[in-house]
């Protein structure tokens, strides 16, 4: 009912829209932005008024043109990288073998690429604008002692030490983007028009570019101070030029402690990462901006454009998020709205907005609850698992004994559950109820279309695939990886005691590797619970949007619609409350992130978790605060009611 | 327009007002059988100065003290730049110029010189930035007197019966009727407590404003803990945002907003997310109080300089609203969130403003509010002729009170502190909004001789009426309920909660507790 079509025209009417008009705007940020970067580069404290002139006119003239073209160029390759790497579901990796594993894919290495090259384009667009010393990329030059006057062409390497550190921060730019999340587009709480909003982010995103400068010239600077020698030599060999050996070489310390040169560097980092990150700001200001969708239309052809029919709809991630943020503010904001969220459909008299909106909600919110169970389960038989046996002695015990019991099936299970959500390396696994808590399923609507495409084909790059032969490795894959298990998938269990190596075997061959990387797969515990919430913000949204439309149904719903399903929105929402409260429970859990503040990596879905439990506490107590005694003659399970008189009584 | 005139004269000497009922305010004796009922009710506290371990600490003073001088010079620059920043790195270089270089200590000389110049520049142009922290804190407060107040902040709970309040001693004590234990919070940042707020929609979180930063404490109601840890406390803080005087949660309990003098910038802080937007707009010089309206849609936010500014809550952009004579010094919304009162510094009237809601469901870019403020209310100098002799009362209005009900207005005055007979006072308005807004006398509240009122709020929820509790100086904490039956059925809009039906009002019974009543 929902085509594919239906679902583009979303993404095609709205959301490029919204991009290019990002990118419009970058574009035009860039003059000035370019403006002060020639003046801090060609600042002199003895001729202040003689630079700014003398900056005037060089803004003018053609080469500088030339290069601006190039800057805009940049511009609308990183707005169109950013529109297409772009998720509003973070991938959270649970181990740094993961991160490593996202580093290393394929898509993401095309990125760092492309990042790469436009590093290097900006760079030279730098040394073009500081001019001087930097300008050009070789120089006549007599080699040697200079007794032959024959003329030759010889590396200019402040030019290159340019180019190659416009290419080391656009990677590292890339890499940090991958551990950061920096393709994460959270939403924010506080709506803000988008001037403002991005005004009063400027001065973060000033001072977080200059510290990310400062950070990746440091590192270039280490880095080029050992290795420089190997791309200066390959460079004088592709384009035959000569070192000069009358000039001190660069890749020394005398030659590092240039103070112009570090200067111009940490300039031309911090001018590149600015404007790159004034994209990404942009970028992320105009695509969360609430989108006002159609309760009900009058119209059947734009009966998909509706928010009932698109809160349902599984198509586009983005489209979603929107559709329930706006569900979120119109139950809060807007009583017009609201009355038509509870309206009869006219022939006929069902309320059909309402079932569907409070039918996708329930249903988030359940799906929520059966992965923290899962989760929880899993959890807890691995800690028992754990304290049976240690160490790599787990491994066998658990796989020599599998037809034991029920436990020892268990037992194994943990090591395929936990990895990232949408990891990179995760294989289809189509319809598998136990992958279902750590990796949003791909067919569920958590999947945005870039993470489908990420995940879709068994990857042919990938170390692990095709290749892989032995049981022994077989087994390995899911641990060292962290991702699903073909073995699982198949519905198998994970190997048959015919197809494994004798324990002894194994324990003989205490493969080093495979314990350390064991080792460095346990290091972020706290990412497993993060990876849960991932996609929380849909569930803070629909228990907003349903808290907030049964308080309003209160004296607004003049039909009852409402009131048939309070009891399924009330037990919805208890069972939830009972499954994150056990899950703070668990270690880790309840743990907070450590907060940064100079990144433009977003942070807050590390925290996503803390503001579901909030909300969802807030969401029953708004009910509980509306109703009052009145809750007492709904239908529920004692156990419901108990916890439900807690509330009553403020006692949660 | 209401005046002091049309209102009853004040009571005697030794007289405590007890209760309203009938439309009129009844007043007890100085007896001691008075007084032993008042103070039966279980909320009736008393905190004498004497009981509370006051820490006699300064750190300035103490710092010379204990410094020990014969570090390097590079542990004393540290030192200096952790204590003092960066002004206290050039002061420490400029002091020991026997040990550096002659050009670095006259360099930071100069720098030093130009940044005290500038800020002095910057002080005159915002005088409030030369006080000291805790000069700060108790000029902006909403209590009188603050830093001599036993009790520096209270606050009930929004749907629970029971309170928070920070003592002098930077302790806060939650007080329920229902339960035995009175948890006691402490924290090493719990430093001159300025604001608590409950967090609406939530049985636990007890947002404070502390002297260097926000918590937010999580005590659980069911715990039978009496010192809840520090670990349930979470620390809010923002680079450049201290002193915090004032707070506001969001009537729904999503946001909270948070001010501070030295800040131009409000934070709107995501508390589960511990993180803050902050809305800077420079005008002013910083935000000292803070009030979110009871439908919240609209925040007020006043300014150290003659200027306020009310915020709408969705988009959040602001209108500014400019007073002729001083800051804004207290102000209050009523019940649905259409009418602002507030104060001036150095004006002896309320003004009104009204905010007519837009056309529903548009998207607001601003709401559309009035042109210019009404004086609803003189409260200027009156003379009473009483048997004892005239009595003065009348003049500044230290902070403003509504009940939730929106049926009586409590104002309290400051008062003089040099002269011994004009004491703060409480007056009391009975108010209606429908039709027209409408401010009545109702008469002054008075505590027991030689007490002044320090600080008011009224009880979020009480079924009778309204339920004004007052801080006193002398330590005590009363509760005096105003006995009426609403005229209108209150409506929150989407904060509050639906009235139940008032059951008949009680001739006043004294011989009760008060809140046997309130026990649901």
């Amino acid at each position: 009912m929902f085509s594919a079509e239906q679902s583009c025209w979303f993404v095609r009417k709205v959301i490029c829209w919204r991009a290019v008009a990002s990118i419009a705007w970058a574009v035009l940020l860039l003059p000035p932005i370019t403006a002060v970067f020639v003046i801090l580069s060609r600042f002199s404290l003895l001729h202040p008024i003689q630079t700014v002139s003398e900056c005037l006119t060089f803004l003018t003239s053609a080469s500088v043109i030339f290069s601006f073209i190039l800057l805009c160029g940049v511009i609308i390759m990183v707005g169109f990288l950013n529109l297409e790497y772009y998720t509003v579901i973070p991938t959270i990796a649970c181990s740094k073998i993961a991160l490593l594993g996202q580093l290393l894919h394929p898509r993401h290495f095309v990125n760092s690429l492309a990042h790469c090259i436009m590093g290097i384009i900006v760079a030279w667009c730098c040394a073009i604008t500081i001019g001087g010393r930097y300008e050009a990329v070789a120089y006549p030059c007599t080699p040697g002692d200079g007794a032959d006057s024959s003329h030759q062409m010889c590396l200019n390497e402040y030019h290159f030490i340019l180019l190659l550190a416009g290419a080391f921060v656009g990677l590292s730019h890339s890499m940090l983007g991958v551990i950061y999340n920096m393709n994460y587009v959270p939403f924010h709480t506080v709506q803000q028009y988008k001037y403002l909003r991005f005004k009063g982010s400027l001065p973060m995103l000033v001072k977080c570019s200059a510290t990310q400068a400062l950070y990746s010239v440091r590192n270039y600077i280490v880095l080029y101070f050992f290795l420089g020698y190997i791309p200066k030599a390959w460079i004088c060999k592709t384009l035959n030029l000569h070192l000069n050996s009358s000039v001190h070489p660069l890749d020394s310390i005398a030659g590092l402690l240039d103070l112009n040169l570090l200067y111009q560097l940490w300039v031309s980092a911090g001018f590149l990462l600015l404007t790159w990150h004034v994209t990404l700001l942009l970028f992320r200001i105009f695509v969360t901006e609430v989108y006002s969708f159609a309760v009900q239309s009058s119209f059947t052809e734009d009966a998909h454009q509706c928010l009932p029919k698109v809160l349902t709809g599984k198509q586009s991630m983005i489209l979603k998020f929107l559709a329930l943020q706006d569900l979120a503010l119109l139950s809060q904001h807007s009583p017009l709205r609201r009355v038509e969220v509870f309206s009869l459909s006219q022939p006929g008299g069902h309320p059909h907005n309402w079932n569907a909106i409070s039918k996708e909600c329930l249903s988030l919110l359940s799906d929520l609850t059966q992965r923290l169970i899962a989760y929880h389960d899993t959890v807890a038989t691995n800690g028992r698992a754990k304290s049976l046996s240690t160490g790599s002695e787990r491994k066998t015990s658990s796989e020599t004994s599998v037809t034991s019991g029920t436990d020892d099936l268990m037992s194994p299970r943990p090591t395929f559950l936990m990895k990232t959500p949408a990891s990179v390396f995760a294989r289809s696994i189509v319809g598998s109820p136990l992958t279902a808590p750590f990796t949003p399923d791909l067919d569920s609507p958590f999947a945005s279309p870039a993470l489908r495409r990420l995940t879709a084909p068994p990857d042919p790059f990938s170390p692990w695939s095709g290749t892989v032969q032995s049981p022994h490795i077989m087994r390995r894959v899911p641990k060292l990886w962290s991702t699903s298990t073909d073995s699982q998938v198949n519905g198998s269990p994970p190997a048959s005691p015919a197809s494994v190596p004798s324990p002894k075997q194994e324990q003989s061959k205490p493969s080093l590797l495979a314990q350390f990387l064991q080792n460095r797969k346990e290091q972020l515990p706290e990412a497993s619970s993060q990876a849960l919430f991932a996609d929380s913000q849909a569930h803070i949204w629909a228990l907003e949007g349903l808290s907030y439309l049964v308080q309003a149904s209160f004296s607004e719903d003049q039909f009852g619609v409402v009131q048939t399903a309070l009891p399924s929105i009330l037990s919805c929402m208890l069972v939830l409350q009972e499954a994150v409260d056990r899950h703070f429970k668990l270690p880790h859990a309840s743990s907070k992130p450590v907060r940064s503040a100079s990144s433009l990596g977003d942070s807050t879905h590390k925290t996503l978790r803390f503001a579901l439990r909030a909300t969802l506490k807030t969401a029953i107590y708004r009910i509980t605060t509306t109703f009052g005694n009145h809750l007492n003659a709904i239908q529920m399970s004692a156990e419901h009611r108990k916890r439900l008189q807690q509330f009553l009584e403020n006692k949660e | 327009m209401c005046s002091l005139a049309l209102f009853p004269a004040p009571l005697p000497a030794g007289q405590t007002t007890l209760c309203e009922s009938n439309n009129e305010l009844l007043s007890g004796g100085g007896s001691t059988e008075d007084r032993l009922k008042q103070e039966s009710s279980p909320l009736s506290l008393y905190f004498p100065r004497e009981s509370l371990k006051l820490h006699c600490r300064t750190e300035s003073s103490s710092k010379a003290a204990f410094l020990d001088h014969s570090e390097t010079l590079w542990m004393r620059s540290a030192a200096a730049w952790r204590d003092g920043g960066l002004t206290g790195l050039l002061d420490e270089i400029t002091n020991s110029n026997t040990e550096v270089p002659k050009w670095l200590s006259v360099s930071s000389g100069f720098t030093l010189a130009l940044i005290r110049w500038f800020s002095s520049f910057h002080g005159s142009l915002f005088p409030h930035l030369t006080m000291s922290s805790e000069d700060m804190l108790a000029e902006f407060s909403q209590v009188l007197n603050w830093s001599d107040c036993v009790v520096r902040a209270f606050a009930w709970h929004p749907h629970a019966d029971k309170f928070a309040l920070a003592l002098l001693d930077d302790s806060i004590k939650i007080y329920n009727p229902k339960s035995a234990t009175t948890p006691t919070l402490k924290h090493r940042l719990q430093k001159s407590v300025a604001a608590v707020q409950w967090k609406p929609l939530c049985a636990s979180a007890l947002a404070v404003a502390c002297q260097n930063c926000l918590l937010v404490w999580h005590v659980d109601p069911c715990s039978l803990s009496t010192r809840p840890s520090s670990g349930c406390a979470q620390v809010l803080s923002q680079p450049g945002h201290s002193p915090v005087t004032s707070i506001a949660w969001s009537p729904s309990g999503s946001l909270l907003v948070s001010a501070s003098p030295m800040d131009t910038a409000m934070m709107v802080w995501d508390v589960a997310a511990e993180s803050c937007v902050p809305l800077q707009r420079v005008g002013g010089g910083g935000v000292t109080f803070l009030s979110w309206s009871p439908d919240g849609s609209h925040v007020l936010a006043s300014t150290p300089s003659a200027l306020f500014r009310v915020w709408e809550t969705r988009m959040w952009t602001c209108e500014r609203w400019p007073c002729v004579k001083g800051r804004c010094q207290s102000g209050c919304w009523s019940p649905d969130g259409s009418r602002l009162l507030f104060t001036v510094q150095g004006e002896m009237v309320i003004y009104a403003l009204t905010f007519t809601d837009s056309p529903a469901g548009v998207p607001t870019c601003t709401t559309k509010g009035p042109q210019a403020a009404a004086v609803v209310a003189d409260l200027s100098e009156t003379t009473f002729n009483t048997p004892d002799g005239d009595i003065m009362v009348g003049g500044e209005i230290q902070s403003l009170a509504w009940d939730p009900t929106g049926e009586r207005l409590a104002v309290l005055l400051k008062g003089d502190s040099q002269a011994a007979d004009r004491p703060a006072v409480i007056a009391m308005f009975k108010t209606r909004t429908t039709p027209v807004f409408e401010l009545l006398p109702c008469g002054f509240v008075q505590g027991e001789a030689g007490a002044e009122a320090r600080l008011i709020q009224f009880h979020p929820n009480f079924q009778h009426g309204a339920l004004l509790t007052v801080c006193w100086s002398s330590g005590r904490i009363t509760h005096v309920p105003f006995y009426f039956l609403s005229t209108s059925v209150p409506h929150f809009g989407l904060g509050g909660s639906p009235s139940l039906p008032r059951p008949q009002e009680r001739p006043a019974d004294f011989n009760q507790s008060l809140f046997t009543e309130l026990a649901s």
